[in-house]
């Protein structure tokens, strides 16, 4: 009887690499990235030679294939906002200990970066190619961190278009907000009302649509940040994060 | 995902530029980051061994001594480097633990120096990777293992017996430790005589004997001379009840005492004899006293008091339960499968043997174990198929588990070895230590002889200094120092214990030696002397304490341990150990010093009251400041 137990569990394992050699291959063809040279980096973002070399090393470090596809990307930004839901398996233990002292009262909360996580890899991948290459990133961190403010605007206006028509529509700015609020958990005071994103989506659609056509264009968004002083002024917060 | 948190809070960061226009309230002002964030390469020197990394790779566990402040204190300025005195090799998988984020554990390292190199580098050994971690916890639970184990056999075997120690655990000891005094040893090999006794008895019993005349059928033995073996089994069960009740009494936790499997042992050894005395001759309850007559044999399990081999087996078999439970478990799966597939392909055939599934039983342990007894045997080709696959797949079944037992008892066994052998080099170590104590005993008085001489003439001093290291000279000055202050001296136990034999009054024991006048010139013996007149009742009740005093040295493994056979005179010392040590960890030997140490109300001590020596002892104890010095000399 063991002889029939032993050679029915040799049949089960002969078939699972049939299966494994096709997910190598997979694997195989999302080869590694190298980025262009440092100095023509160097020429086309804000950063200098030794902020892209610190950023490079790190970027390296983390993604050792040189590239960041949307999995890796959410499991990386969920990681600063403690949250249940799947990402939590994923956060090392000696990770959340030390975000446990930044954000005690969040550590339990079933909060989710993912959705923004995803808009935010969009915004990122100016290629739409389905993965973060360091050029993108780069590029992105240097208008984030290094541009103009109208640079930034117009950056932060991609983000908010999901479909990248051109216009921010209502539902899309519902999208984001509700994304954004899905970071905070449940645990929040005052108790999150289920509706709260919605009125906040409201009251800042009417500040910015200013012709009342249902849509935000562009300039209305410049425009309508600009007069706005307490934007302006918190645009220039994260200038010195590198 | 390695946890390379500060490489992406920059990016998180800048990412928080999205939510600026959608802000409710104003953003908070950002914190300040006075340190430069140009990122530089820091040396590290591991005891020669350069290590170079980015700054920024150490800070990322704020944690540990390399990411924070703590690593300042081993800055070298002159060599603009970090430098610390440690194990060059352990110290490059703790540097790959920040640059990778995942600690590993190196295989041939021995695990205590793995920990003790974390310990040092602040490194949780929690943190290790899942690809090493399950290694890493068997080594240590291994290691754990074997220094419970030796403590355990330190304990066990050369514990002293505590002074105070009652007559019962003194009976206690002396069970479980049969070494320990020659009375427990005759108790021990009396014992293991009659049960040696008792279960011959019990199997000769029932071998036949010649008939006695008159009668033709052979009988057994134990019918012809009942009245003989009826005196031996009397004998042998007096014997064993009286030594469980000896051991009951003496044990300290009789519940648990009564609980262990040895007791029960004992028990079940002697209790048919008993029930059989109480028993009536009754038809009905004889086949029940024939069974209990069975339960005798269990006395030949008395042996694995006697035996360890016979311990080893058993703690294997206790620890090997779950693969023992596993063969049992497939086995009867097997079994049952087989038989019920037996009787029903022999289930057509006339006279077949296999009757009922139950009957096929038999046929299928004894093919599954390969014994073959061919009473029962398949007639049918589908039985005879079914048979042989039977065979077949018993041999496979029982060799499954069986490597498992066999390399469990290997460690087990091997572990007992290795305890015997500790225990053997133990006294080859003490020896060791004892000369070692001796040299450094003998140093100390060439310095103070020196001292002297110096003080007499200058010249010797400079030759007499030459062989001593500067840590030599100041801890002989600082023992000097401690002379002066208690006004006492320090003096070898040669010394010590020849004079408290010649001059202590009605001192039991006395190994005696000559006086030796290897003192020092210091020219106080007069006031040695007058001590030493006080000091004889030390050994009124001393019986061993040359053995006690030379045992001393054995508190420099275990200072909380008390000396061994220190009889209740040396109480006092050892109660002086513990207020002048501490919670020190002496490492090296010590020197006992000839003082009067309270032991016992007696008229020629001076001006000692005469209270309980129990009190006397403490009180005199901090009345000396110094009593009986401790001191360990490296």
């Amino acid at each position: 009887m063991g002889a029939v137990v032993g050679t029915l569990t040799m049949q089960i394992k002969q078939r699972r690499p049939s299966t494994d050699t096709a997910d190598d291959d997979m694997e195989m063809t999302m080869a590694s990235h190298r980025p262009e040279g440092l100095n023509q980096l160097e020429a086309q973002t804000n950063f200098s030679k030794g902020e892209l070399q610190v950023l490079y090393r790190g970027f390296k470090n983390e993604c050792p294939s040189g590239i960041v596809n949307e999995e890796t990307f959410k499991q990386i930004y969920s990681q600063f906002f403690p949250h249940g839901g799947k990402e939590r398996e994923h956060a090392c233990a000696y990770l959340s200990l030390s975000l446990c002292s930044f954000y005690p009262a969040f550590f339990s909360s079933p909060a989710d970066a993912s959705t923004y996580a995803h808009y935010l890899f969009n915004a990122f991948d100016t290629a739409h190619s389905g993965s973060i290459k360091f050029e993108e990133f780069v590029a992105a961190l240097s208008i984030l961190l290094k541009g103009s403010v109208t640079e930034k605007l117009q950056w932060t206006f991609n983000l908010y278009d999901i479909n990248r028509d051109g216009y921010i529509s209502k539902d899309e700015m519902t999208d984001i907000v509700r994304a954004i609020y899905d970071m905070m958990g449940k645990y929040t005071y005052p108790v999150l009302k289920t509706d709260a994103p919605k009125q906040h989506v409201d009251a800042f659609f009417q500040k910015m649509d200013k012709n009342r056509d249902g849509v935000v264009t562009l300039d209305e968004f410049i425009l309508s940040c600009q007069e706005d002083e307490n934007i302006m002024r918190s645009l220039e917060l994260f200038e010195n994060v590198i | 995902m390695a946890a390379g948190v500060a490489t992406w809070l920059p990016f998180a960061r800048a990412a928080a530029v999205g939510w600026l226009p959608l802000a409710k309230k104003t953003m908070p002002k950002p914190p300040v980051d006075s340190s430069s964030r140009s990122d530089e390469i820091l040396y590290v020197n591991v005891s020669g061994v350069r290590f170079q990394t980015w700054k920024n790779t150490l800070d990322r566990y704020p944690d540990t001594l390399l990411g924070s402040s703590e690593k300042e204190f081993f800055y070298n300025e002159d060599t603009q480097e970090y430098f610390f005195d440690r194990d060059p090799e352990m110290f490059r998988h703790i540097l790959n633990f920040y640059r990778t984020g995942k600690l590993h554990y190196p295989r041939h390292e021995c695990i205590q120096a793995f920990d003790e190199e974390l310990a040092f580098y602040g490194i949780v050994p929690e943190i290790i990777g899942d690809c090493c971690m399950e290694e890493y916890r068997d080594r240590k639970k291994e290691n754990q293992e074997r220094l419970a184990e030796d403590t355990e056999a330190n304990e066990l075997t050369d514990a002293p017996l505590p002074p105070h120690s009652t007559p019962r655990e003194r009976l206690w000891r002396a069970f479980e430790n049969p070494h320990t005094s020659t009375m427990a040893l005759v108790f021990y090999y009396v014992t293991g005589f009659f049960i040696a006794v008792s279960v011959i008895a019990n199997v000769v019993e029932t071998v036949p004997c010649r008939p006695p005349k008159g009668s033709v059928k052979d009988l057994p033995c134990g019918q012809k001379y009942e009245l003989a073996f009826f005196c031996m089994d009397t004998a042998c069960v007096l014997i064993f009840t009286f030594e469980y009740l000896m051991r009951l009494f003496a044990a300290p936790s009789r519940c648990k005492f009564m609980r262990s499997v040895m007791s029960v042992i004992d028990v079940v050894a002697i209790m048919p004899y008993y029930i059989g005395l109480v028993m009536p001759e009754n038809e009905d309850v004889s086949g029940a006293f024939v069974t209990l007559r069975v339960f005798r044999v269990f006395r030949i399990f008395k042996f694995s008091r006697h035996s360890q081999g016979l311990r080893i087996l058993g703690y294997t078999l206790k620890s090997c339960a779950s693969e023992l439970g596993f063969l049992l478990f497939s086995l009867t799966m097997a079994i049952i499968i087989f038989a019920t597939v037996m009787f029903y392909a022999e289930k057509g055939t006339k006279s077949s043997s296999f009757t009922s599934i139950p009957a096929s039983f038999w046929y299928t342990i004894v093919t599954m174990t390969t014994l073959g007894y061919g009473d029962m045997v398949p007639k049918t080709i589908a039985g005879k198929i079914f048979g042989s696959i039977c065979s077949l797949s018993g041999v496979l079944v029982i060799a499954l588990p069986v490597p498992v037992i066999v390399s469990n008892f290997s460690r087990i066994y091997h572990q007992n070895q290795r305890a015997d052998k500790m225990r053997a080099q133990q006294k080859v170590r003490l020896a060791r230590i004892r000369m070692a104590k001796k040299g450094t005993v003998n140093a100390f008085f060439q310095y103070k002889e020196d001292r002297v001489l110096g003080d007499r003439d200058s010249d010797c001093t400079a030759l007499c200094v030459k062989n001593r290291s500067a840590f030599e000279h100041q801890h002989h000055h600082l023992l000097h120092c401690l002379e002066k202050t208690t006004n006492h001296e320090f003096t070898d136990e040669m010394t010590y214990s020849e004079l408290c034999m010649t001059e202590s009054v009605g001192f039991r024991t006395s190994r005696s030696t000559s006086l030796s006048s290897q003192q020092g010139a210091t020219g106080c013996c007069p006031r040695r002397a007058r001590r030493r007149a006080a000091m004889r009742l030390a050994n009124s009740t001393v019986s061993v304490s040359r053995g006690s005093i030379q045992e001393l040295d054995t508190l420099h493994i275990k200072p909380t341990s008390i000396p061994q056979q220190t009889r209740s005179s040396l109480n006092a010392q050892a109660g002086d150990l513990k207020l002048n040590c501490g919670e020190h960890d002496f490492t090296a030997a010590i020197i006992s010093t000839p003082t009067p140490p309270a032991n016992t109300p007696d008229e020629s001590l001076p001006p000692s009251p005469a209270p309980i020596p129990g009190i006397l002892r403490n009180t005199r104890a901090t009345a000396y400041t110094h009593d009986t010095f401790k001191i360990s000399s490296l």
